[in-house]
């Protein structure tokens, strides 16, 4: 398949300074990582709305808090493993908990992060952000998801959690597409098996799909974006009409996109499923897409889970 | 101190007695709940909502209020009690404190009329109060904010984070009590983490430090007034206080930081305490 490839980040950083020229209510934090978030792109348009704190993510939380309880939108950014690991009290106690409007929107989740190894690579955010009462979780599957997000949150009462990655990811989507909180999108229909994938992963269940159509297994492809609350709706219809479900994500195993969907299916309609991520290990260093292959979260690891699935379905 | 009448005075001294007597009535009642901590700042919290700060009762969530963060959230009884006694909802409310029926948390939260900040897990309210305070100056308002401290939570790393970034940014407009107890949980502060030299450190790490007593209305009153005139550095008053202040039993001892009177006994001791105190007033 031939894509077009966008950076989700300098999307973020794109949509951030439209909307501070849109309302005077916007502000951003950020904790010296401007350059990498992207967010630095509003600081240089809005200085005196952009508060780079330094290497202090947990007062960066706390400062967002006191700012979103004083009226303002605020977006507070760091990578993943930052700002959900380092912070995750100030988030819990002073964002979460008084339910106040601020979007975290993290980059560099999950092993994508790539060469900078385990200590950078986060695979337990969408757990830590999803186990947070008043907390929503959402994952963009490309830079147009990444825009229509950022302004759907933007347009709410926070809090938010949005996770971004590293590399430029593919656009699988167009730009008139529609973002609808809470709803997934089909990318491909399919008989015989379910591939629920969420942001970078659900381009490589796309071409895990079209390589299983060619050995005449008929796979449909979700793109789950919402993480929390999820689309029960479409995985119980998926899950009645094919039988089986494979989840995939750039996250542990445990406490992610499987886990919510394995919640969801066990309460609902009891299927077979499998879920591709991380085996509950740490990452290495080494190239992303290498690091991909190598753990099974690549198109050639989906197509092995799922023929592992029909196999078991039988 | 001509601005300061001696009616006021003692209008504000019979303010913090009320304080104290609620706060052994609600951790009684409630059987659990932090005295220590709270009698300690039952003067500070006495000036800060009666004389001190612009804010409105009727009008809990006032754009151009003053805004105030208990940071050392476990001190909720004087607080609620300063709250109530200032109309922000009925005393009567006091005696259901830690109860289901209640809104009256534990700890902070924004269910309860008056409160600006959730706290309660240590050292996160100055981070939230600088964010209010950045607030003010890009919407141009005047209003101040205050976070009261307790000196166990300085420990906490978020806190000189926070200190380091209210210099920075120059918040004149912020004022940090730190309410200097000298105990926390487990034992005398200085055993577990030694803090001093306090004031040095606060005024290494950009701010206006200043010292007081903090069970003298005067020296208070006086202390936020200098904060006030505070040009592009925020102000630390490191508040000298006694743990427990105002009941003999619960006074410079970790045993009643987190322990309610024991029983009637020691109940009525306490209460009989704070009214012979109110007598003298």
């Amino acid at each position: 398949m031939k894509w077009k490839y966008e950076s989700p980040r300098k999307a973020y950083g794109e949509t951030l300074v439209a909307l501070g020229r849109e309302r005077e209510d916007i502000v951003v934090l950020d904790a010296d990582l401007s350059t990498s978030t992207k967010t630095a792109m509003f600081g240089k348009e809005f200085p005196d709305r952009f508060f780079n704190v330094g290497l202090q993510e947990q007062n960066m939380m706390g400062i967002a808090a006191g700012l979103a309880r004083s009226g303002k939108t605020v977006f507070a950014s760091s990578f993943a493993v930052f700002a959900t690991g380092r912070a995750y009290d100030q988030v819990r106690q002073s964002i979460a908990y008084p339910k106040l409007n601020v979007n975290i929107v993290a980059t560099h989740g999950g092993v994508t992060v790539g060469e900078d190894g385990a200590s950078h690579q986060m695979i337990e955010d969408i757990g830590l952000m999803c186990g947070l009462p008043n907390m929503r979780v959402i994952v963009p599957v490309d830079a147009n998801e990444v825009r229509r997000v950022i302004r759907f949150v933007a347009s709410q009462n926070g809090p938010f959690y949005v996770r971004l990655t590293r590399p430029a990811l593919p656009l699988i989507t167009s730009p008139e597409d529609e973002f609808v909180f809470g709803k997934a999108m089909l990318m491909r229909d399919g008989e015989d098996v379910a591939i629920i994938a969420t942001g970078i992963e659900v381009s490589y269940a796309l071409l895990a799909a079209e390589q299983l159509h060619k050995e005449g297994i008929s796979a449909a492809v979700i793109n789950m974006s919402t993480i929390k609350p999820i689309d029960k709706e479409i995985i119980v219809k998926y899950a009645r009409k094919t039988g089986g479900i494979v989840t995939v994500e750039d996250h542990n195993i445990y406490n992610g996109l499987g886990s919510r969907v394995a919640e969801v299916l066990v309460e609902h309609y009891p299927a077979r499923m499998l879920r591709v991520g991380m085996p509950d290990k740490f990452g290495r260093s080494g190239r992303w897409d290498e690091l991909l292959a190598y753990y099974g979260m690549d198109d050639a690891g989906i197509i092995k889970a799922v023929k592992k699935l029909m196999e078991v379905k039988k | 101190m001509s601005e300061i009448s001696s009616e006021k005075i003692r209008k504000l001294k019979l303010i913090a007695n009320e304080i104290r007597e609620w706060t052994i009535k609600m951790t009684y009642a409630a059987k659990s709940g932090h005295p220590g901590g709270s009698l300690s700042a039952a003067e500070i919290l006495a000036v800060l909502y009666f004389h001190e700060m612009k804010v409105d009762p009727q009008n809990p969530e006032w754009e151009d209020r003053d805004r105030f963060v208990l940071s050392k959230g476990h001190a909720s009884p004087a607080y609620y009690a300063a709250l109530a006694l200032r109309g922000f909802f009925p005393t009567d409310e006091l005696m259901n404190f830690r109860k289901l029926s209640s809104f009256l948390q534990g700890h902070p939260s924004l269910m309860v009329p008056g409160v600006d900040m959730c706290t309660g897990s240590l050292g996160q309210g100055l981070s939230a109060a600088i964010g209010m305070a950045l607030a003010a100056k890009l919407d141009k308002k005047s209003y101040r904010v205050y976070a009261l401290l307790g000196d166990g939570e300085i420990e906490e790393g978020n806190i000189w984070e926070a200190a380091m970034t209210a210099a920075t940014r120059k918040l004149d407009n912020l004022v940090a009590i730190i309410d200097r107890n000298m105990i926390q949980l487990d034992d005398f502060t200085d055993r577990m983490v030694v803090l001093d030299p306090l004031e040095e450190k606060w005024n290494a790490f950009g701010w206006r430090v200043l010292s007081i007593n903090g069970h003298d209305i005067v020296q208070i009153i006086r202390a936020l007034n200098e904060a006030r005139r505070s040009v592009s550095q925020p102000t630390v008053i490191i508040a000298h206080t006694v743990k427990g202040k105002g009941v003999s039993y619960m006074e410079n001892t970790a045993k009643y930081h987190g322990k309610p009177p024991q029983n009637e006994e020691e109940y009525n001791t306490a209460i009989k305490e704070i009214e012979d105190e109110r007598r003298g007033i």
